[in-house]
C-alpha cells in the first residue's frame, strides 16, 4: 500500500554522521508542528555520529512508530550519494529524493584504493528515475556552499531543494519561518541567505 | 506555543522537574544523556544536578539524598546498571524516604552499546517495579508516576525506555495552549504545563534525615525481614498495576469500520469481564514495540484485541489473566529479552491454560536486534493473522550497485588519532597488545591504526592489560583510557597495577571532555552540572600519589614528541603514564587552517591515508586530495609524509 501525504509526511533524511542532518529533520518538525499536526521524529545519536552512516526520520499526520516503515518514505533527503542508495527502500513508489552529488569517500575505501566518488550511486539513481519509480532531484550541494562560503550550510540546501521540487508539501515561507524559530539569531541570514540560493 | 515537540529525553527530564525532584545525579551514556541535561538546563537552581564519577556513585548519593526525604532522579544508560548493581541490590531491600527513580536506558540493537541487555530483566532481579514507557509523551506522564510509586511503597523505582523514544521526538500539549491537536486517550499526548507557570510552584523541601538504624543499616538479621517485605510487595504492585492507566486492553487501529464495529462490541464485553468474547488473536505488547504493533495492524488493515503492558515487573498477572480468557492465542511483540512472554507462559502454567504463544522463544521474532513494523508485519502475515494481501508490496526495482562500507571513524583533526599512531610508530617491531576502553577512542581499531586489541567494559584497559602481561611476558601491554573514563573507573585499575607490581604503560587520552557522549565535563575539567568552576583534578597528581614514579604529559599532536615518551616508557619497567594531551576538536576552534598537498611534490604514495586513516584525505581521480570542508588544520599528516609534499597552512610547514 505505501501510506502517502493524505496519512500525513514520511520523510527520511540520510548522510554521515556530522553532517547536520538532525537539524533538517527538526526543521521540518517544526513546520508540521506549527500546522498543528501530530509530529514524530528518530534520530541516530551516538557512535555513528563519527562518521558513520546515519538516518533521521519525520512523521507527520497521527503516526505511531517515529520509524518511517518500508516503502512509505514520500520522500528521502540524501546529503551523500551512497547513503541515498543504501537508504532507497524506505522510498514509496512515486516517492521524491532530493540528493547531493558531492560523494564523501570514507577512509576505509580510500585504503581499499577504491576510487569511490558517487558516480554508480548517483547512476543508479538516474535508471530509478528513467524506469519513473521514483522523481530524482539532483544538487550539487558542495557547490552551493561554497557560494555561499559555509560548508555547514549543506542542511538547509538540501532541505530547500526538497521544498523547491514541492517533495514536502512544505512551502518556501513555512521553511523561512521554521529557520527563524529553530535556528540560533546569528545563523538566521546565512540560512536564509542558503534558502535565496536555492530558489534562485 | 501551544504544542511542543520533545525529546523522549527531555520528556523525562521535564517530567521529573514537574513531579518535584530535588536531586538528580547520572552518568552520560547513549542513549540516556538527555534526561540529566534537561533538568540542569531549566533548573532555576533549587535542584541540585550533577554528572557523578561513575553511575555507582550516582546512585549511592541519590539514596542519601532520598534517605534525607529528597524525591530523586538517578540517570544511566543499561551498562551502567551493571557498575550502579551493588547499591541497588541492596537498596531494593533497605527501600527509600524521598521517592528514587533511575531511569536506564536500553538501547535494542545495539546502536552504541556493549551489550543488549534487558534491564526489565534487571528490575526482575533486584526486585523493583518497572515502567516502560512508548512514546516521550507517555514518558513525561510515567516519570511522574514512578515517583508517585516509589514514595507509596518505600521502594526504588526503574524507568526504562528505550532508544526510539529516548531519541524520538513527539508533540506534548502545553497547559493553557488552544490547539486543534486533540490527544490520543489523554495520556499520548498529555497536556504539560509551561515552565513559567511551574515555576512559581514552591518545590517540596525535604524533611531531613531521621536516624534509625534499624531502617538504614544493612544487617543480615534486618536483610532476611527485609527480604519477606519485598516478596510480599510484589503481589500488592502486581495487584496495583492490574490497574494502572497505562496497561491497558484495547483496540489496534481500526481497519474496515464493520469488523472495528464488532471488535469494538466484543472489547466491550471484554472488559465487562465477560469471557465469552473470544478472539483467534491477541496482540501483547509493552514499549516501543507498541507504537510497532500498531503501525502494522494500521498498515494491514486489521484489528486485533491488544494488551498493552507498561509494568513488565511487577507483571499485572489480573489483568493479563482477562486477556488471556477472552483470545486463544497471542502474538507477543517486544525487544531484547522476552520478558513479557515469558510471564505469559508463566501465567499459563500456572493456570492450566492451553494458548498459542508466539513470540521469541518460538522464532517468529529474532532474539537480538531492534524490533520493527517490518517484522511484525511478516510475523502477523505469517501466522495468518492477517491477509498476505494487504501487505505492502515492495517496488520493483534494480539491484542497487556495491556501497562502501560507512564504520563510525575518528574525526578529521581528533588527537587520539595521533596518540594511537605515536604508540604503533614507537613500538613497530615489538610483540605489543594494545587494550582498548569505552569512549570515541574504541574508533582506534579501525584500520589502518589498528590499535584497539581488546575492548571490554569502562576501566578495563588497566587491569585486562595486567593479566595479559603476567601470563604473556613478551608481550608490551599498552592501555588506552580517556579522561572521563579514568575519574569513572580507571583509578583503581591503576592502584591494582601499582600494587601488584605489574608491567603496563597507561596511556590517558586526556581530550578534555567526555566526547562519545555529547562532551560532558568531568572531574578533569572542574565544571559543574550546577555552573561552578571548580579546580580541576589533575591526573599526573593522582597517579603520582598512587605511586606511578614515570609520568609525563605530551601533545597528542607533536608526532616526535610523542614518539619519544613512549620510546622512553618502553625503555622503563613497572607502571608507566603517559598522558597524551590535546583538546577534543568538538569543543575546540581549529589552531591552523586546513592543510594543501603541493601536488607537484606528493608522489602518489599514500603514506598518509595507509598511516593514519584520516576522513579529511581522500583520493579523487588518482591524486590524493584534502577535503578541505573536513581538515581541521591538526597538522598530523604533515608531519607523518615522508616527501614533506604536505603544506600546514599556520607557518611554512
Amino acid at each position: 500500500m505505501g501510506s502517502s501525504t493524505e496519512h500525513g509526511l514520511n520523510c527520511v533524511i540520510c548522510g554521515v554522521g556530522g553532517q547536520g542532518n538532525v537539524l533538517a529533520s527538526r526543521l521540518i518538525a517544526q513546520v508540521l508542528l506549527d500546522r498543528n499536526e501530530h509530529v514524530k521524529t528518530a534520530e541516530t545519536i551516538g557512535m555513528a555520529q563519527r562518521g558513520g552512516s546515519v538516518t533521521s526520520h519525520v512523521r507527520g499526520g497521527r503516526p505511531n512508530s517515529p520509524l518511517v516503515p518500508q516503502h512509505t518514505a514520500d520522500a528521502l533527503i540524501a546529503f551523500e550519494p551512497a547513503e541515498a542508495v543504501r537508504c532507497i527502500d524506505l522510498v514509496r513508489d512515486g516517492g521524491t529524493v532530493i540528493v547531493n552529488t558531492a560523494a564523501l569517500q570514507p577512509p576505509t575505501a580510500a585504503l581499499a584504493g577504491s576510487d569511490y566518488d558517487g558516480s554508480e550511486a548517483l547512476a543508479y539513481l538516474e535508471e530509478l528515475q528513467t524506469a519513473g519509480d521514483l522523481h530524482v532531484v539532483f544538487v550539487d550541494g558542495d557547490e552551493i556552499c561554497r557560494a555561499l562560503g559555509n560548508p555547514k550550510v549543506l542542511n538547509v540546501v538540501l532541505l530547500a531543494s526538497a521544498v523547491k521540487a514541492e517533495a514536502l508539501g512544505i512551502s518556501r515561507e513555512e521553511l523561512e519561518e521554521a529557520i527563524r524559530a529553530q535556528v540560533k539569531p546569528e545563523f538566521h541570514d546565512l540560512n536564509l541567505q542558503a534558502v535565496a540560493q536555492v530558489f534562485a | 506555543m501551544p504544542v511542543k515537540l520533545l525529546m523522549g529525553n527531555e520528556a523525562l527530564g521535564l517530567g521529573a522537574i514537574h513531579a518535584g525532584v530535588n536531586f538528580v545525579s547520572g552518568y552520560p551514556g547513549t542513549p540516556s544523556t538527555e534526561v540529566l541535561e534537561t533538568v540542569a538546563k531549566n533548573n532555576d537552581g533549587s535542584i541540585h544536578v550533577e554528572w557523578s564519577t561513575n553511575e555507582k556513585a550516582a546512585l549511592e548519593a541519590a539514596a542519601g539524598a532520598s534517605y534525607a526525604g529528597a524525591r530523586s532522579l538517578v540517570t544511566m544508560k543499561q551498562v551502567g546498571l551493571n557498575v550502579a548493581s551493588d547499591p541497588l541490590m541492596t537498596l531494593a531491600y533497605i527501600g527509600v524516604e524521598g521517592g528514587l527513580v533511575l531511569v536506564v536506558a536500553d538501547d535494542p540493537g545495539p546502536i552504541s552499546s556493549q551489550t543488549e541487555q534487558d534491564t526489565r530483566n534487571f528490575a526482575q532481579f533486584a526486585k523493583v517495579p518497572v515502567l516502560d514507557p512508548s512514546s516521550p509523551g507517555e514518558a513525561y506522564g510515567m516519570i511522574q508516576d514512578a515517583f508517585e510509586i516509589s514514595e507509596r511503597h518505600h521502594c526504588p523505582v526503574i524507568v526504562r525506555p528505550t532508544t526510539r523514544v529516548s531519541h524520538a521526538c513527539g508533540t506534548v500539549k502545553t497547559r493553557g495552549g488552544t490547539s486543534d491537536c486533540e490527544p490520543d486517550g489523554g495520556f499520548e499526548h498529555p497536556e504539560i504545563s509551561d515552565t513559567d507557570e511551574y515555576w512559581n510552584t514552591a518545590r517540596p523541601v525535604p524533611g531531613g534525615f531521621v536516624k534509625d538504624t534499624q531502617r538504614w543499616v544493612v544487617f543480615p538479621r534486618t536483610s532476611y525481614l527485609n527480604h519477606l517485605k519485598v516478596e510480599e510487595r510484589r503481589p500488592v504492585l502486581a495487584a496495583e498495576f492490574d490497574s494502572y492507566q497505562a496497561n491497558r486492553i484495547e483496540l489496534s487501529n481500526p481497519g474496515d469500520a464493520k469488523a472495528t464495529q464488532a471488535y469494538a462490541d466484543a472489547l466491550h464485553k471484554l472488559r465487562a469481564s465477560d469471557a465469552s468474547a473470544t478472539f483467534p488473536y491477541g496482540l501483547v505488547c509493552g514499549g516501543i514495540s507498541y507504537q510497532y504493533a500498531l503501525e502494522a495492524c494500521e498498515m494491514l488493515g486489521c484489528a486485533l484485541p491488544v494488551f498493552k503492558v507498561s509494568t513488565p515487573y511487577p507483571f499485572p498477572e489480573g489483568l493479563a489473566c482477562d486477556f488471556l480468557d477472552a483470545v486463544s492465542d497471542v502474538l507477543v511483540v517486544e525487544e531484547l529479552d522476552p520478558v513479557i512472554e515469558r510471564e505469559l507462559f508463566f501465567l499459563c502454567g500456572q493456570h492450566g491454560l492451553q494458548h498459542g504463544i508466539h513470540g521469541k522463544l518460538d522464532g517468529t521474532f529474532s532474539a537480538a536486534g531492534e524490533q520493527s513494523t517490518e517484522a511484525v508485519v511478516a510475523a502477523l502475515t505469517q501466522l495468518g493473522i492477517a491477509s498476505e494481501d494487504a501487505a505492502p508490496v515492495p517496488p520493483k526495482r534494480p539491484e542497487p550497485p556495491e556501497l562502501p562500507v560507512r564504520p563510525p571513524v575518528l574525526c578529521a583533526g581528533c588527537p587520539h588519532r595521533g596518540s594511537f599512531y605515536a604508540v604503533k610508530k614507537a613500538t613497530k617491531g615489538r610483540k605489543a597488545v594494545y587494550c582498548g576502553d569505552i569512549g570515541c577512542y574504541t574508533l582506534g581499531n579501525a584500520q589502518p591504526l589498528d590499535m584497539v586489541d581488546t575492548c571490554l567494559c569502562m576501566g578495563a584497559d588497566i587491569t585486562v592489560a595486567q593479566g595479559i602481561e603476567t601470563v604473556d611476558p613478551d608481550a608490551v601491554c599498552f592501555s588506552f583510557i580517556g579522561d572521563s573514563t579514568f575519574f569513572a573507573s580507571g583509578i583503581t585499575g591503576i592502584i591494582n597495577a601499582v600494587y601488584n607490581h605489574h608491567d603496563i604503560i597507561v596511556c590517558v587520552l586526556d581530550n578534555s571532555t567526555t566526547a562519545m557522549t555529547g562532551h560532558q565535563p568531568h572531574p578533569g575539567t572542574g565544571r559543574t552540572m550546577m555552573g561552578v568552576d571548580g579546580a580541576a583534578m589533575s591526573i599526573p597528581a593522582i597517579v603520582e600519589a598512587i605511586g606511578v614514579t614515570s609520568c609525563t604529559t605530551v601533545d597528542a599532536l607533536d608526532l616526535d614528541a610523542a614518539c619519544a615518551a613512549v620510546s622512553d616508557a618502553l625503555g622503563q619497567s613497572g607502571v608507566r603514564v603517559i598522558i597524551f594531551k590535546s583538546p577534543c576538536i568538538a569543543v575546540s576552534k581549529p589552531q591552523h587552517p586546513p592543510v594543501t598537498i603541493d601536488t607537484d611534490v606528493c608522489t602518489g604514495c599514500h603514506s598518509c591515508i595507509r598511516e593514519i586513516g584520516c576522513p579529511a584525505i581522500v583520493e579523487r581521480v588518482g591524486q590524493v586530495a584534502i577535503d578541505e570542508g573536513q581538515c581541521y588544520g591538526c597538522e598530523l599528516c604533515v608531519q607523518v609524509c615522508p616527501m614533506d609534499a604536505i603544506v600546514g597552512g599556520g607557518d611554512d610547514g
